[in-house]
């Protein structure tokens, strides 16, 4: 079988679904070809499949306090194979949706995994173990990335986990060491403390959730503290001493060397791109530091070959993905008036408890960058809506240019604050100043009023507070 | 094919115009030579006439759009039985026309260089359709903080949105380098004020004030005479003149003249020996341009008349070739259309020499500002009874004082002294002026 695509997109994940669609959209004859589940890891295995799991943890929190609500819940507890098994087949039908759409946008699923044969071919090997070429006029590597190891942390899938183990536990682990508290390290340390375990938190860096501004990043760690959960920062764990249902971690915090013993650990230091086996090397696509090099518009600098999401380097987010494959489809497809993503228009969302949300510059780069700031900072605690739901903890920052009024960055934590972003990231997009802010309407009782005062108090307004 | 209608360059030194009015409506039938629109350029309102049959498709600049570019596209027309969407459709995303260059700048570019890289016409921008611009409320801020036109700024955003990057090239120069998209009109060079993009100047607390727009002729005004202070090295002679004889003369004249309709003023007097005087010092009808000199055959007088909001020059073609009645009747028409706003501008356009004529308000002398890219200007101050010593004796004489701006560039102060000279012996023996 050999066809000649315009355009084959390797890799069916939040990048390469999306960008085959946009494709497809454009009148371009388009193939995905995916090994595994369509959807990729987001979907599967990420973000997907994770919400569920932390759903499970906030209804059970609730449920801890229902009390407070006037409520009765007595001799509650949990079934781990239940809430794994829901988590899974959230997952299993959103990636048969996927399958959906393809059929309907008349995309070409081809299953297999996929090597560059030469410029313009690719040798697709499918699951019953058969070779075929597949031809197109432009290939698009979204292959994506996967859970960094390093060579004294490796995972076993059983005493050492990644992300996929430990979205699928047999059994609820009494205590667990989390290597890393970026967004993935973080959520599930949030979901495993909220259902019981003892929860060690061990970061490199000064702060957990290093990218975040400074005071939400402190916020988040005292309301994890208060939790019972433990962080050790300016640490780094240097040996995984491994027992039969058991790991002593030797934790280096700032010189100072302690042995941990916990039942699991959680590997969560970070991602490697997928650039292995696909050939990459063969047409000279040039990789660095384990990701594939491209220019704004995915273009890999050798003709035919583009690169999008994960495997393109950080920041590692399945909405940056997709976007990066619809422009790099429309530049494929020549639609005129392009623009390159703005980086600093990505919002990031981590769904731990408190949820963090934010984008833009922190506090701390936009001193650096030289900016005048005018910064607005409301607190959940002045919000009726907060307080009617039970969640006074948190706060919404702003940050201005105090010259030109533009919304430099917006750090959020509390709750809900995930959906909550996307009013700035729009604002940030269209370039509002603060006085357009002012001036929209917020309703209330919601959460958003939050965001209106925020930017009032950024000006010595607030009204609320 | 759709017809593109342009903003026309109605004077050479036009670079916009106001869209003052439409005259006819989308949906309009429109035959060549019909009157479409009057454009309100820096000198005067001029009316566009179509210079195709056809039906007016669509509108694509609003009555009272500002500072519209030279060669922007104002309207389409849809020829006779071609579809009037398909008409507008294929407009749309027109990039506006690069006009030619008119033939007559070149001369004046290079006598009056301006600090800010004068935009060309091949890189002036489109104002946006109609009056709104749309821009990031952002980029409007940082725009109007910096004193830079939004207007004249190419978007790069959605639909030809300027945003925030875009004014910050705009504001370093930068956006011209863009490949597709249009150059800034307005590009603050560093450290030089950009002409007609003036400093931001907000008004006094407490002191009621009202604001008005500038109309493209004040505009003008701010360009041309800043640029002229700033670049042209003026110098100053005065000149006493009698005119007793003169006045005699026009009374004579005048009498004669009776019942004509035709009555000489004293200006037409001015005009005319200004007219001689430069025949018989060539050296004085000249222009500066550059690495040359262009030394006029003809004298050509260009007359200041004020109106309301500014001032226009008016030019009399050939004065040294024409009466006292001839100059005379043709002034007052000049000014009568200036007043009226209908000057063309073949009526202001070019000119050799200016007269500026304060005497009807009494005053005694001044020194006007040279009009570029002319050599001098000769202001004229107010005929009055003076002491006068004749003889060694002290007498009353009519006397009016004439003070002459040179660019000393192309004029030297001798050269300038024996242009009044010749100036003032005609003023006081005008039967000369007859021969």
């Amino acid at each position: 079988m050999s066809d000649t695509y315009d355009l084959v997109v390797v890799g069916g994940g939040p990048g390469g679904y999306v960008a085959a669609i946009r494709a497809s959209q454009l009148g371009l004859k388009v193939a995905c070809v995916e090994r595994e589940h369509l959807g990729g890891i987001c979907l599967n295995w990420g973000c997907i499949p994770t919400k569920a799991l932390l759903r499970t943890a906030e209804v059970y929190h609730l449920m801890k306090h229902a009390k407070d609500f006037g409520l009765k819940a007595d001799g509650i507890g949990f079934d781990i194979e239940a809430i794994v098994k829901r988590s899974r087949g959230i997952a299993n039908q959103l990636s048969s949706g996927i399958k959906h759409l393809f059929k309907k946008n008349k995309v070409a699923h081809i299953e297999g995994e996929a090597a560059i044969a030469g410029k313009g071919s690719l040798s697709v090997k499918g699951k019953d173990g058969k070779t075929t070429t597949v031809s197109a006029k432009n290939i698009m590597i979204a292959t994506g990335a996967r859970a960094r190891e390093l060579p004294h942390l490796k995972a076993d899938g059983e005493l050492v986990w990644t992300y996929k183990h430990a979205m699928t536990p047999k059994t609820m682990p009494k205590s667990l060491l989390v290597i890393g508290s970026g967004a993935i390290g973080i959520e599930f340390a949030s979901f495993y403390r909220e259902m019981g375990a003892e929860v060690t938190v061990v970061e490199m860096m000064d702060r957990v959730l290093p990218v975040e501004d400074h005071e939400v990043s402190a916020f988040a760690a005292q309301s994890f503290k208060k939790q019972g959960m433990k962080l050790m920062t300016s640490a780094s764990v240097t040996e995984l001493k491994k027992g039969k249902d058991s790991v002593t971690c030797v934790v280096d915090e700032k010189g100072k060397k302690t042995e941990i013993t916990v039942d699991r650990v959680i590997l969560a230091i970070g991602i490697a791109g997928n650039t292995e086996g696909i050939g990459l090397e063969k047409v000279g696509i040039k990789t660095d530091r384990g990701h594939i090099v491209t220019d704004e518009w995915g273009f890999t600098g050798v003709e035919g070959f583009w690169a999008i999401g994960d495997v393109t380097g950080a920041p590692w987010l399945a909405h940056k993905a997709s976007h990066e494959g619809v422009i790099a489809v429309e530049k494929i497809a020549g639609v005129k008036g392009l623009h390159p993503m703005d980086k600093s228009n990505i919002p990031g969302c981590t769904y731990c408890r408190p949820q963090v949300a934010s984008v833009g510059l922190t506090e701390e780069k936009a001193k650096a960058a030289g900016y005048e700031l005018k910064i607005g900072k409301f607190p959940f605690i002045g919000n009726g809506k907060a307080i009617a739901l039970g969640e006074a903890d948190g706060f919404i920052k702003t940050i201005f240019d105090a010259k030109t009024g533009e919304l430099l960055g917006a750090h959020m934590v509390g709750a809900e604050v995930t959906e909550l972003i996307q009013g700035y990231v729009v604002a940030r997009t269209l370039e509002t100043t603060e006085a357009e802010l002012m001036h929209t309407v917020f309703p209330h009782p919601t959460l958003s009023e939050m965001m209106h005062e925020s930017v009032l108090d950024a000006y010595g307004r607030a009204l609320h507070f | 094919m759709a017809i593109e209608i342009f903003m026309p360059a109605l004077s050479p030194t036009m670079e916009k115009g106001t869209l003052a009015k439409w005259l006819v409506k989308e949906g309009d039938t429109v035959s060549s030579g019909d009157v479409i629109a009057e454009i309100e350029t820096d000198k005067a309102t001029m009316e566009v006439e179509s210079i195709d049959d056809g039906v007016v498709a669509k509108i694509l600049v609003a009555e009272g759009a500002e500072d519209v570019p030279v060669g922007q596209i104002i309207a389409v027309l849809a020829e006779e039985g071609e579809d009037v969407s398909a008409a507008t459709a294929g407009a749309g995303a027109a990039a506006p026309k690069a006009p030619e260059a008119p033939k007559a700048e070149a001369p004046k570019a290079e006598s009056a260089p301006t600090p800010a890289a004068a935009p060309t016409p091949a890189a002036t921008p489109v104002k946006h359709d109609g009056d709104r611009v749309f821009a990031s409320p952002l980029a409007r801020r940082i725009a109007s903080q910096a004193g830079v036109d939004i207007g004249a700024i190419a978007g790069s955003g959605p639909k030809g949105r300027v945003v925030k990057a875009d004014v910050e090239a705009a504001m370093a120069g930068g956006t011209a380098a863009k490949a597709a998209a249009p150059a800034p009109a307005v590009a603050p060079a560093a450290g030089a004020p950009a002409v007609g993009s003036a400093p931001v100047y907000g008004p006094h607390d407490g002191i009621p004030y009202h604001e008005e727009k500038l109309s493209g002729m004040r505009k003008t005004i701010a360009r041309r005479l800043t640029e002229s202070k700033q670049h042209v090295p003026h110098f100053y002679l005065t000149i006493d003149c009698e005119l007793d004889k003169l006045l005699k003369l026009r009374g004579e004249l005048n009498k004669k003249l009776d019942g004509t309709g035709t009555k000489l003023s004293v200006n037409d007097f001015i005009i005319r020996a200004s007219a001689l005087a430069l025949k018989k010092v060539p050296a004085a009808n000249v222009q500066f341009a550059g690495d040359k000199m262009y030394w006029y055959e003809r004298a050509d007088i260009s007359v200041a008349v004020a109106i309301e909001g500014g001032l226009v020059t008016p030019v009399v073609r050939g004065a040294d070739g024409k009466g006292l009645a001839d100059i005379s009747n043709e002034v007052k028409e000049l000014a009568g259309k200036a007043k009226d706003g209908k000057l063309m501008p073949e009526d202001y356009a070019g000119g050799t020499f200016s007269i500026s004529n304060l005497g009807m308000y009494g005053i005694k002398e001044f020194g006007a500002v040279v009009n570029p890219p002319q050599g001098a200007i000769l202001a004229v101050g107010a005929g009055e009874q003076r002491p006068v010593v004749k003889d060694g004796a002290l007498a009353v004489a009519t006397v009016m004082s004439v003070t002459l701006s040179c660019d000393h560039r192309a004029i030297d102060g001798a050269v300038g002294a024996e242009f009044l000279a010749a100036f003032k012996v005609l003023i006081e023996d005008p039967v000369t002026m007859l021969l």
